[in-house]
Protein backbone atom coordinates (compact mmCIF):
# COMPACT_ATOMS: atom_id res chain seq x y z
CA UNK A 1 0.00 0.00 0.00
CA UNK A 2 1.20 3.52 -0.74
CA UNK A 3 1.91 5.58 2.35
CA UNK A 4 2.48 9.27 3.01
CA UNK A 5 5.27 9.45 5.57
CA UNK A 6 6.31 13.09 5.59
CA UNK A 7 5.60 16.60 4.39
CA UNK A 8 7.79 19.50 3.39
CA UNK A 9 6.93 23.17 3.10
CA UNK A 10 9.07 25.76 1.39
CA UNK A 11 9.00 29.07 -0.41
CA UNK A 12 9.76 28.82 -4.11
CA UNK A 13 11.33 32.21 -4.89
CA UNK A 14 12.61 32.32 -8.52
CA UNK A 15 15.79 34.17 -7.47
CA UNK A 16 16.73 31.10 -5.38
CA UNK A 17 16.64 29.03 -8.57
CA UNK A 18 18.74 31.63 -10.37
CA UNK A 19 21.29 31.62 -7.51
CA UNK A 20 21.61 27.83 -7.83
CA UNK A 21 21.77 27.86 -11.61
CA UNK A 22 24.39 30.64 -11.69
CA UNK A 23 26.58 29.10 -8.97
CA UNK A 24 25.95 31.87 -6.41
CA UNK A 25 24.92 29.73 -3.44
CA UNK A 26 28.18 30.47 -1.59
CA UNK A 27 27.78 34.24 -1.82
CA UNK A 28 27.15 36.07 1.48
CA UNK A 29 23.62 37.05 0.41
CA UNK A 30 22.60 33.48 -0.38
CA UNK A 31 24.66 31.35 2.01
CA UNK A 32 22.23 31.65 4.96
CA UNK A 33 19.29 30.69 2.71
CA UNK A 34 20.89 27.45 1.53
CA UNK A 35 22.23 26.65 5.01
CA UNK A 36 18.61 26.52 6.13
CA UNK A 37 17.99 23.52 3.86
CA UNK A 38 21.03 21.42 4.82
CA UNK A 39 19.17 19.41 7.43
CA UNK A 40 16.47 18.52 4.93
CA UNK A 41 18.95 17.58 2.20
CA UNK A 42 20.59 15.08 4.57
CA UNK A 43 17.31 13.76 5.89
CA UNK A 44 15.77 13.23 2.49
CA UNK A 45 18.90 11.44 1.24
CA UNK A 46 18.47 9.02 4.16
CA UNK A 47 14.71 8.65 3.73
CA UNK A 48 14.07 9.16 0.03
CA UNK A 49 10.55 9.25 -1.34
CA UNK A 50 9.46 7.17 -4.31
CA UNK A 51 6.99 9.89 -5.22
CA UNK A 52 6.54 13.54 -4.25
CA UNK A 53 3.13 15.12 -4.69
CA UNK A 54 4.30 18.68 -5.20
CA UNK A 55 1.75 21.40 -4.55
CA UNK A 56 2.76 24.65 -6.22
CA UNK A 57 1.37 27.40 -8.34
CA UNK A 58 2.03 28.09 -11.96
CA UNK A 59 3.14 31.69 -12.58
CA UNK A 60 1.60 32.30 -16.01
CA UNK A 61 3.82 29.63 -17.57
CA UNK A 62 1.66 26.60 -18.35
CA UNK A 63 -1.60 28.44 -17.77
CA UNK A 64 -2.22 31.86 -19.26
CA UNK A 65 -5.54 33.65 -18.84
CA UNK A 66 -7.04 31.29 -21.43
CA UNK A 67 -7.55 28.57 -18.85
CA UNK A 68 -7.38 28.93 -15.07
CA UNK A 69 -7.95 25.67 -13.22
CA UNK A 70 -8.24 26.02 -9.44
CA UNK A 71 -6.64 22.60 -8.87
CA UNK A 72 -4.75 20.91 -11.74
CA UNK A 73 -3.16 17.50 -11.31
CA UNK A 74 -0.31 16.56 -13.63
CA UNK A 75 -1.03 13.04 -14.85
CA UNK A 76 1.65 12.84 -17.55
CA UNK A 77 4.80 10.71 -17.66
CA UNK A 78 7.03 13.69 -18.26
CA UNK A 79 7.05 17.43 -17.54
CA UNK A 80 9.56 19.82 -19.05
CA UNK A 81 10.95 22.91 -17.29
CA UNK A 82 9.10 25.98 -18.60
CA UNK A 83 10.59 28.95 -20.42
CA UNK A 84 9.41 31.79 -18.19
CA UNK A 85 10.84 34.56 -20.30
CA UNK A 86 14.57 34.01 -19.82
CA UNK A 87 14.91 30.42 -21.11
CA UNK A 88 14.08 27.21 -19.21
CA UNK A 89 16.01 26.52 -15.99
CA UNK A 90 18.90 24.09 -16.63
CA UNK A 91 17.37 21.37 -14.47
CA UNK A 92 16.40 17.76 -15.26
CA UNK A 93 13.04 16.92 -16.79
CA UNK A 94 10.47 15.85 -14.22
CA UNK A 95 9.24 12.28 -14.38
CA UNK A 96 5.64 11.94 -13.25
CA UNK A 97 3.87 8.93 -11.81
CA UNK A 98 0.93 8.64 -14.14
CA UNK A 99 -0.56 5.51 -12.50
CA UNK A 100 -0.71 7.04 -9.02
CA UNK A 101 -1.82 10.39 -10.46
CA UNK A 102 -4.69 8.72 -12.34
CA UNK A 103 -5.70 6.92 -9.17
CA UNK A 104 -5.63 10.17 -7.15
CA UNK A 105 -7.71 11.97 -9.78
CA UNK A 106 -10.36 9.28 -9.78
CA UNK A 107 -10.42 9.03 -6.00
CA UNK A 108 -10.60 12.73 -5.12
CA UNK A 109 -13.22 13.55 -7.75
CA UNK A 110 -15.50 10.88 -6.28
CA UNK A 111 -14.59 12.42 -2.92
CA UNK A 112 -16.07 15.70 -4.27
CA UNK A 113 -12.84 17.55 -5.14
CA UNK A 114 -13.36 18.25 -8.82
CA UNK A 115 -9.82 18.84 -10.00
CA UNK A 116 -8.60 19.33 -13.55
CA UNK A 117 -6.56 16.55 -15.15
CA UNK A 118 -3.56 17.82 -17.11
CA UNK A 119 -1.68 15.60 -19.52
CA UNK A 120 0.57 18.24 -21.03
CA UNK A 121 2.13 20.92 -18.89
CA UNK A 122 5.50 22.59 -18.52
CA UNK A 123 6.54 23.18 -14.92
CA UNK A 124 7.99 26.49 -13.78
CA UNK A 125 10.12 27.68 -10.86
CA UNK A 126 7.23 27.06 -8.48
CA UNK A 127 7.89 23.35 -8.89
CA UNK A 128 11.57 23.19 -9.79
CA UNK A 129 12.99 25.51 -7.11
CA UNK A 130 11.75 23.27 -4.25
CA UNK A 131 13.27 20.24 -6.03
CA UNK A 132 16.60 22.07 -6.32
CA UNK A 133 16.50 23.05 -2.64
CA UNK A 134 15.90 19.47 -1.49
CA UNK A 135 18.01 17.57 -4.02
CA UNK A 136 20.68 20.00 -5.26
CA UNK A 137 21.83 19.68 -8.86
CA UNK A 138 21.63 15.98 -9.83
CA UNK A 139 21.65 14.76 -13.43
CA UNK A 140 18.19 13.28 -12.81
CA UNK A 141 15.71 14.01 -10.00
CA UNK A 142 15.87 11.06 -7.60
CA UNK A 143 12.11 10.46 -7.44
CA UNK A 144 8.91 10.72 -9.40
CA UNK A 145 6.93 13.93 -9.00
CA UNK A 146 3.19 14.48 -9.36
CA UNK A 147 2.63 18.22 -9.93
CA UNK A 148 -0.47 19.69 -8.30
CA UNK A 149 -0.93 23.26 -9.51
CA UNK A 150 -3.19 25.58 -7.52
CA UNK A 151 -4.50 28.86 -8.90
CA UNK A 152 -3.26 31.74 -6.77
CA UNK A 153 -2.73 34.16 -9.67
CA UNK A 154 -6.29 35.28 -10.39
CA UNK A 155 -8.26 36.11 -7.26
CA UNK A 156 -9.74 34.23 -5.53
CA UNK A 157 -7.45 31.34 -4.72
CA UNK A 158 -9.23 28.41 -3.08
CA UNK A 159 -9.79 28.99 0.63
CA UNK A 160 -7.42 27.65 3.22
CA UNK A 161 -10.16 25.39 4.54
CA UNK A 162 -10.78 23.96 1.09
CA UNK A 163 -7.08 23.32 0.64
CA UNK A 164 -6.78 21.64 4.02
CA UNK A 165 -9.71 19.34 3.28
CA UNK A 166 -8.35 18.63 -0.20
CA UNK A 167 -5.11 17.47 1.42
CA UNK A 168 -7.09 15.01 3.51
CA UNK A 169 -8.77 13.66 0.38
CA UNK A 170 -5.35 13.22 -1.25
CA UNK A 171 -4.23 11.21 1.77
CA UNK A 172 -7.27 8.94 1.45
CA UNK A 173 -6.50 8.50 -2.24
CA UNK A 174 -2.84 7.64 -1.69
CA UNK A 175 -3.64 5.20 1.08
CA UNK A 176 -6.00 3.28 -1.16
CA UNK A 177 -3.33 2.74 -3.83
CA UNK A 178 -2.21 -0.90 -3.79
CA UNK A 179 1.48 -0.58 -4.72
CA UNK A 180 4.02 -0.08 -1.92
CA UNK A 181 5.21 3.47 -2.42
CA UNK A 182 6.79 5.95 -0.05
CA UNK A 183 5.11 9.27 -0.72
CA UNK A 184 5.86 12.80 0.44
CA UNK A 185 3.59 15.78 -0.01
CA UNK A 186 5.22 19.19 -0.43
CA UNK A 187 3.43 22.51 -0.02
CA UNK A 188 5.26 25.43 -1.59
CA UNK A 189 5.04 29.20 -1.99
CA UNK A 190 4.89 32.05 0.51
CA UNK A 191 5.78 33.29 2.96
CA UNK A 192 4.77 36.94 3.27
CA UNK A 193 5.56 38.94 0.15
CA UNK A 194 4.10 41.52 -2.16
CA UNK A 195 5.50 41.97 -5.65
CA UNK A 196 3.26 44.74 -6.94
CA UNK A 197 2.22 48.32 -6.34
CA UNK A 198 3.37 50.96 -3.91
CA UNK A 199 3.22 48.45 -1.01
CA UNK A 200 5.66 46.05 -2.72
CA UNK A 201 8.27 44.62 -0.38
CA UNK A 202 5.86 43.98 2.48
CA UNK A 203 7.10 41.39 4.96
CA UNK A 204 5.26 40.33 8.11
CA UNK A 205 7.58 38.30 10.28
CA UNK A 206 5.06 37.95 13.11
CA UNK A 207 2.45 36.50 10.74
CA UNK A 208 4.97 34.13 9.16
CA UNK A 209 6.36 32.89 12.47
CA UNK A 210 2.89 32.27 13.80
CA UNK A 211 2.08 30.28 10.66
CA UNK A 212 5.27 28.21 11.05
CA UNK A 213 4.50 27.60 14.74
CA UNK A 214 0.86 26.66 14.27
CA UNK A 215 0.81 24.50 11.15
CA UNK A 216 2.10 21.44 12.99
CA UNK A 217 -0.03 21.44 16.14
CA UNK A 218 -3.00 23.57 15.11
CA UNK A 219 -3.63 23.63 11.35
CA UNK A 220 -7.32 24.09 11.97
CA UNK A 221 -6.73 27.65 13.23
CA UNK A 222 -4.74 28.46 10.06
CA UNK A 223 -7.48 27.03 7.86
CA UNK A 224 -9.71 29.80 9.22
CA UNK A 225 -7.53 32.65 7.90
CA UNK A 226 -9.62 34.64 5.43
CA UNK A 227 -8.43 35.88 2.05
CA UNK A 228 -8.68 39.46 3.31
CA UNK A 229 -6.37 38.63 6.21
CA UNK A 230 -3.79 36.97 3.92
CA UNK A 231 -3.84 39.96 1.56
CA UNK A 232 -3.64 42.56 4.28
CA UNK A 233 -1.22 40.81 6.64
CA UNK A 234 1.04 38.75 4.35
CA UNK A 235 1.01 40.84 1.16
CA UNK A 236 -0.84 40.24 -2.08
CA UNK A 237 1.32 37.20 -2.90
CA UNK A 238 1.40 35.77 0.64
CA UNK A 239 -1.88 34.01 -0.08
CA UNK A 240 0.24 31.26 -1.66
CA UNK A 241 0.40 29.90 1.89
CA UNK A 242 -2.95 28.17 1.34
CA UNK A 243 -0.89 25.58 -0.57
CA UNK A 244 0.94 24.63 2.63
CA UNK A 245 -2.45 23.61 4.04
CA UNK A 246 -2.88 20.97 1.31
CA UNK A 247 0.39 19.43 2.46
CA UNK A 248 -0.67 19.64 6.10
CA UNK A 249 -4.07 18.13 5.38
CA UNK A 250 -2.38 15.14 3.77
CA UNK A 251 -0.49 14.35 6.99
CA UNK A 252 -1.76 12.80 10.19
CA UNK A 253 -3.48 14.85 12.85
CA UNK A 254 -0.30 14.60 14.93
CA UNK A 255 3.04 15.37 13.31
CA UNK A 256 6.64 15.90 14.39
CA UNK A 257 8.33 19.10 13.32
CA UNK A 258 11.76 17.81 12.27
CA UNK A 259 13.13 21.10 10.97
CA UNK A 260 12.07 24.74 10.88
CA UNK A 261 13.77 27.59 9.05
CA UNK A 262 12.89 31.23 8.46
CA UNK A 263 14.90 33.93 6.72
CA UNK A 264 14.34 37.42 5.34
CA UNK A 265 14.90 38.22 2.52
CA UNK A 266 15.34 36.29 -0.67
CA UNK A 267 14.81 38.98 -3.27
CA UNK A 268 11.31 40.30 -2.31
CA UNK A 269 10.22 37.41 -0.14
CA UNK A 270 10.36 35.89 3.32
CA UNK A 271 11.65 32.32 3.05
CA UNK A 272 10.02 29.70 5.25
CA UNK A 273 10.73 26.00 5.38
CA UNK A 274 9.44 23.10 7.44
CA UNK A 275 10.00 19.37 7.42
CA UNK A 276 7.26 17.35 9.12
CA UNK A 277 6.69 13.65 9.55
CA UNK A 278 3.71 11.67 10.70
CA UNK A 279 3.46 10.48 14.28
CA UNK A 280 2.36 6.87 14.23
CA UNK B 1 -19.06 48.06 -13.35
CA UNK B 2 -16.92 48.90 -10.32
CA UNK B 3 -17.95 47.15 -7.16
CA UNK B 4 -16.60 47.79 -3.70
CA UNK B 5 -14.53 44.93 -2.37
CA UNK B 6 -13.19 44.50 1.15
CA UNK B 7 -9.65 44.26 -0.21
CA UNK B 8 -9.87 47.69 -1.86
CA UNK B 9 -9.05 49.11 1.58
CA UNK B 10 -5.52 47.69 1.41
CA UNK B 11 -3.26 50.57 0.34
CA UNK B 12 -0.81 50.36 -2.56
CA UNK B 13 -2.27 47.02 -3.61
CA UNK B 14 -4.28 45.97 -6.66
CA UNK B 15 -5.92 42.59 -6.27
CA UNK B 16 -6.06 40.78 -9.62
CA UNK B 17 -9.69 39.76 -9.48
CA UNK B 18 -12.02 38.59 -12.23
CA UNK B 19 -12.99 42.12 -13.27
CA UNK B 20 -9.37 43.27 -13.58
CA UNK B 21 -8.50 40.05 -15.41
CA UNK B 22 -11.28 40.82 -17.87
CA UNK B 23 -10.01 44.36 -18.42
CA UNK B 24 -6.39 43.27 -18.70
CA UNK B 25 -6.92 40.16 -20.80
CA UNK B 26 -5.19 41.34 -23.98
CA UNK B 27 -2.42 43.16 -22.11
CA UNK B 28 -1.62 40.01 -20.17
CA UNK B 29 -1.86 37.80 -23.26
CA UNK B 30 0.59 40.12 -25.03
CA UNK B 31 2.99 39.61 -22.10
CA UNK B 32 2.35 35.87 -22.24
CA UNK B 33 3.44 35.78 -25.88
CA UNK B 34 6.94 36.74 -24.70
CA UNK B 35 7.55 33.33 -23.14
CA UNK B 36 8.45 32.22 -26.66
CA UNK B 37 12.04 33.08 -27.57
CA UNK B 38 11.13 33.90 -31.19
CA UNK B 39 8.49 36.39 -30.02
CA UNK B 40 11.01 38.08 -27.74
CA UNK B 41 13.23 38.59 -30.76
CA UNK B 42 10.36 40.07 -32.80
CA UNK B 43 9.30 42.33 -29.96
CA UNK B 44 12.81 43.66 -29.37
CA UNK B 45 13.27 44.31 -33.08
CA UNK B 46 10.21 46.60 -33.29
CA UNK B 47 8.22 47.06 -30.08
CA UNK B 48 5.65 49.47 -31.48
CA UNK B 49 4.83 47.17 -34.40
CA UNK B 50 4.73 44.08 -32.20
CA UNK B 51 2.18 45.51 -29.73
CA UNK B 52 -0.11 46.36 -32.65
CA UNK B 53 -0.58 42.64 -33.10
CA UNK B 54 -2.62 42.47 -29.88
CA UNK B 55 -6.04 44.10 -29.44
CA UNK B 56 -5.00 46.16 -26.41
CA UNK B 57 -6.33 49.64 -25.71
CA UNK B 58 -4.10 52.56 -26.78
CA UNK B 59 -3.51 53.27 -23.05
CA UNK B 60 -2.32 49.71 -22.49
CA UNK B 61 0.04 49.84 -25.49
CA UNK B 62 1.40 53.18 -24.34
CA UNK B 63 2.03 51.89 -20.82
CA UNK B 64 3.86 48.87 -22.26
CA UNK B 65 6.11 50.98 -24.47
CA UNK B 66 6.87 53.35 -21.57
CA UNK B 67 7.37 50.41 -19.15
CA UNK B 68 5.00 52.13 -16.72
CA UNK B 69 4.43 49.15 -14.45
CA UNK B 70 1.95 50.81 -12.09
CA UNK B 71 -0.11 52.02 -15.04
CA UNK B 72 -0.09 48.52 -16.55
CA UNK B 73 -1.39 47.15 -13.25
CA UNK B 74 -4.05 49.85 -13.16
CA UNK B 75 -5.11 48.77 -16.66
CA UNK B 76 -5.54 45.15 -15.66
CA UNK B 77 -1.98 43.84 -15.83
CA UNK B 78 -0.93 41.08 -13.48
CA UNK B 79 2.56 40.94 -12.05
CA UNK B 80 3.25 37.36 -13.20
CA UNK B 81 2.36 38.30 -16.76
CA UNK B 82 4.25 41.60 -16.57
CA UNK B 83 7.23 39.50 -15.44
CA UNK B 84 7.49 38.16 -19.00
CA UNK B 85 8.00 41.74 -20.17
CA UNK B 86 10.62 42.77 -17.61
CA UNK B 87 12.38 39.42 -18.06
CA UNK B 88 12.55 40.17 -21.78
CA UNK B 89 14.24 43.43 -20.75
CA UNK B 90 16.68 41.41 -18.64
CA UNK B 91 15.26 42.87 -15.42
CA UNK B 92 14.45 41.15 -12.13
CA UNK B 93 11.39 41.09 -9.88
CA UNK B 94 13.33 43.27 -7.48
CA UNK B 95 13.94 45.84 -10.21
CA UNK B 96 10.24 45.91 -11.11
CA UNK B 97 9.15 46.11 -7.48
CA UNK B 98 11.52 49.03 -6.86
CA UNK B 99 10.09 50.81 -9.90
CA UNK B 100 6.54 50.38 -8.66
CA UNK B 101 7.36 51.78 -5.24
CA UNK B 102 9.21 54.77 -6.69
CA UNK B 103 12.40 53.78 -4.88
CA UNK B 104 15.85 53.27 -6.37
CA UNK B 105 16.72 49.61 -6.70
CA UNK B 106 19.52 50.11 -4.13
CA UNK B 107 17.16 51.67 -1.59
CA UNK B 108 14.57 48.96 -2.19
CA UNK B 109 17.16 46.18 -1.84
CA UNK B 110 18.37 47.78 1.39
CA UNK B 111 14.80 47.92 2.71
CA UNK B 112 14.45 44.17 2.01
CA UNK B 113 17.78 43.43 3.74
CA UNK B 114 16.51 45.36 6.74
CA UNK B 115 13.48 43.09 7.01
CA UNK B 116 11.19 44.43 4.30
CA UNK B 117 8.36 46.93 4.42
CA UNK B 118 6.71 46.54 7.82
CA UNK B 119 3.02 45.74 7.99
CA UNK B 120 2.55 48.33 10.74
CA UNK B 121 1.23 51.47 9.13
CA UNK B 122 0.55 49.66 5.85
CA UNK B 123 -2.65 47.76 6.58
CA UNK B 124 -5.32 50.21 5.47
CA UNK B 125 -5.92 53.29 3.42
CA UNK B 126 -6.74 55.18 6.62
CA UNK B 127 -3.24 54.45 7.92
CA UNK B 128 -1.70 55.84 4.73
CA UNK B 129 -3.93 58.91 4.88
CA UNK B 130 -2.98 59.61 8.48
CA UNK B 131 0.71 59.51 7.78
CA UNK B 132 0.19 62.54 5.55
Amino acid sequence: MARIYAGLATSHVPAIGAAIDLGKTGEPYWRPVFAGYEFTRHWIAQKPPDVVILVYNDHASAFSLELIPTFALGCAELFHPADEGWGPRPVPVVHGHSELAAHIAQSVILDEFDLTIVNRMDVDHGLTVPLSLAFGQPAEWPCRVIPLAVNVVQYPAPTGRRCYNFGRAIARAVESYPEDLRVMVWGTGGMSHQLQGARAGLINQAFDNHFLDAIGPDPDSLARITHLEYLRESGSEGIELVMWLIMRGALHERVNVLHRFYHVPASNTAVGHLLLDNQV
Amino acid sequence: MERANDYDDIPGTTVFDAERARRGYHLNMFCMSLIKAENRVKFKADEAAYVQGFPMSPEQRDAVLRRDWNRMIELGGNIYFLAKLFSTDGKSFQYAAAQMTGMSQEAYAQMMLSGGRPVEGNRSRAEWKNRG
